[in-house]
């Protein structure tokens, strides 16, 4: 346990671990192949691709992946908005209730997604707002704010405040600074955030059955397939595609993460 | 920022002049400043959010009235008096037991990869293993759902892989036990078991990871020089050490675990959950009462539990 090299019950301890975590992943690839219909029979008894030309020419599959899309596309934007204001103001000064703030924004994704879900839920039904996409868009904008705003402070944190007042002091306004000196400075965090947010929100199912109505996201539209299975193949290659979207935003934020350790003006 | 007080609109045109005094008037009131940053988040999650939490609490202070179907508005205890029925307790208990497990289990396998990512792992692999845990994490979490009912399936390839190691009698022995055996390990609660520690096992592995990256090698070391065999090393230093981490890994675990509805839903036998309990109480059988009095239950123990990890220490390691 001293030495540099761990001893072999960790190495495969840990690769078992990761094994365990991948495994199950990689799978979904072989079964969008698979010809079988009927079961999930493995090994599977021969490959084929015109399962993707079948899911190509479903229009519920389409239908499904535009509002998701679209519900993605508007809640992160909400979220940057929101989770960045509520980030500058938390990480540039100290005021009372700061520490209720951060509170306020964590406890979407703190609480369980069922209490999340069934309390917007009620909260419609109490106000009679009919179910739109809006109302998918209140519940994903809510619990994403806090993804941008833990990326925001972060970076905030680290971004030296002399920055600012060099850059006003040299007589740029307030709008000149957020232009040149703090938006350039956060920019990376707030993609990130952003591509996190949108992963989260094409992603999420929970509370989204309470908040969609008759609507069907992909992930609704995935949950029906596995409670009441139509078309198994179908589900195959659409579960293939889901990992394959959320993975691009993933390694597009760790590709951007890497090394943004050194920020100009830290350690001051 | 107190010590210049020169007016910052020296050297701005006339052209941006309404621009210049905003920006001098926010520069001298920050107050304004912040109340202008904080209004639109704090109105969007105290109104949208918290208000409907608070809609959510009220109404499990209200009943239903059992013949009628419909919602009396009185102020009542009765509703949660039926948590406490052996069937609604029974789905309270079972839920906190597996959380529980799915807790303890999460934390045994999550350790080794954790320790081996912040200690071992250099350059290339140190990226690999941070992929590694990253993209389960962020896989979409129903395809990971489906994977399992792929794997658990009666012809799928766990069966296939008991089968080739001639097996099969350990398998059918282990589904003929009771309470965690079943028809398939597909509706077996041994099913659900797996797939919840598959699904919240990264939520595990980030926190240890950061507990750990803090541990300074010297002090394991230490640990060896003054004679402490390995096993000793983990139990007295380096596991005290992590247990923040640990601790705010399984505020995760848990927490998404008592919550989740849709996994015993897939994966499992028809017995309930608490999340399950609250979908089906304000869906099917319109009562929003005990949907939001079952919903308090999550709430309740996580602030228990919250208010016990913080005493801890956890929150330091998030």
């Amino acid at each position: 346990m001293h030495s540099d090299r761990a001893s072999l019950k960790l190495k495969i301890a840990a690769a078992a671990g990761l094994l365990f975590l991948h495994l199950p992943i990689a799978l979904i690839f072989v079964y969008a192949f698979t010809t079988e219909e009927k079961s999930f029979q493995w090994p599977p008894p021969g490959y084929t691709l015109k399962w993707f030309a079948a899911t190509w020419n479903r229009p519920d599959v389409w239908e499904a992946m535009a509002l998701s899309l679209k519900v993605a596309a508007i809640s992160t934007l909400l979220a940057m908005i929101l989770g960045t204001l509520c980030a500058a103001a938390v990480s540039r000064t100290k005021f009372f209730g700061r520490e209720s703030i951060s509170l306020l924004v964590i406890l979407p994704i703190a609480l369980p997604g069922v209490v999340t879900g069934i309390a917007l839920r009620s909260a419609f039904s109490i106000a009679e707002v009919p179910f739109s996409t809006w109302t998918i868009v209140l519940g994903h904008a809510t619990f994403c704010v806090v993804i941008v705003y833990n990326n925001a402070v972060a970076r905030f944190r680290r971004t030296s405040g002399s920055l600012i007042e060099a850059s006003m002091d040299l007589g740029a306004n307030l709008f000149q600074t957020l232009r040149h000196v703090i938006l350039p400075n956060i920019a990376t965090a707030l993609v990130v955030g952003g591509m996190l947010a949108f992963a989260l929100s094409f992603d999420e199912v929970i509370v989204t059955t309470f908040t969609a109505g008759q609507q069907q996201t992909l992930p609704i539209w995935m949950l029906e397939e596995l409670v009441r299975p139509r078309e198994r193949p179908v589900t195959n290659v659409v579960a293939m595609v889901v990992v394959l979207v959320t993975l691009l935003p993933i390694l597009g934020a760790y590709y951007l993460t890497r090394g943004t350790e050194a920020v100009a003006g830290q350690g001051k | 920022m107190t010590v210049v007080q020169t007016t910052p609109s020296a050297q701005a045109g006339p052209s941006d002049g309404l621009l210049t005094r905003v920006s001098d008037t926010l520069w001298r009131r920050p107050t304004l400043l912040l109340l202008i940053l904080l209004t639109p988040p704090a109105l969007w999650l105290g109104i949208i959010y918290l208000g409907s939490l608070f809609a959510l609490l009220l109404q499990s202070f209200f009943s239903i009235d059992h013949f009628t179907g419909l919602i009396n508005h009185e102020v009542t205890l009765a509703t949660y008096a039926e948590l406490f029925t052996p069937a609604n307790f029974d789905i309270i208990r079972r839920t906190v037991g597996m959380a529980t497990i799915v807790t303890l289990a999460s934390a045994v396998i999550a350790f080794p990869i954790a320790y081996y990512a912040a200690r071992y792992a250099k350059g290339a692999w140190r990226a690999l293993f941070y992929l590694g845990i990253m993209m389960p994490l962020w896989s979409s979490y129903l395809v990971k759902v489906y994977a399992w009912k792929l794997i658990l399936a009666k012809e799928g390839i766990l069966t296939w892989i008991f089968e080739g190691l001639h097996l099969t009698w350990l398998l059918d022995a282990y589904l003929a036990l009771p309470v965690i055996g079943g028809n398939s390990l597909s509706v077996s609660p041994t099913g659900t078991f797996l797939v919840f520690v598959y699904v919240w096992l990264p939520y595990m592995v980030l926190p240890i990871q950061a507990a750990l990256e803090r541990v300074p090698g010297s002090m394991l070391e230490a640990s060896g020089d003054l004679g402490a065999t390995p096993a000793q090393t983990f139990r007295h230093v380096l596991l005290p050490l992590a247990l923040p981490g640990v601790i705010a890994g399984s505020i995760f675990t848990f927490s998404l675990t008592l919550g989740d509805y849709i996994i015993p839903q897939i994966i499992g036998t028809s017995r309930l959950f608490i999340g399950q309990a609250v979908y089906q109480h304000q869906g099917i059988a319109g009562n929003i009462p005990l949907a939001a009095a079952f919903a308090v239950v999550p709430i309740v123990i996580m602030g228990v539990y919250l208010w016990i990890a913080k005493r801890m220490g956890a929150f330091d390691a998030l």
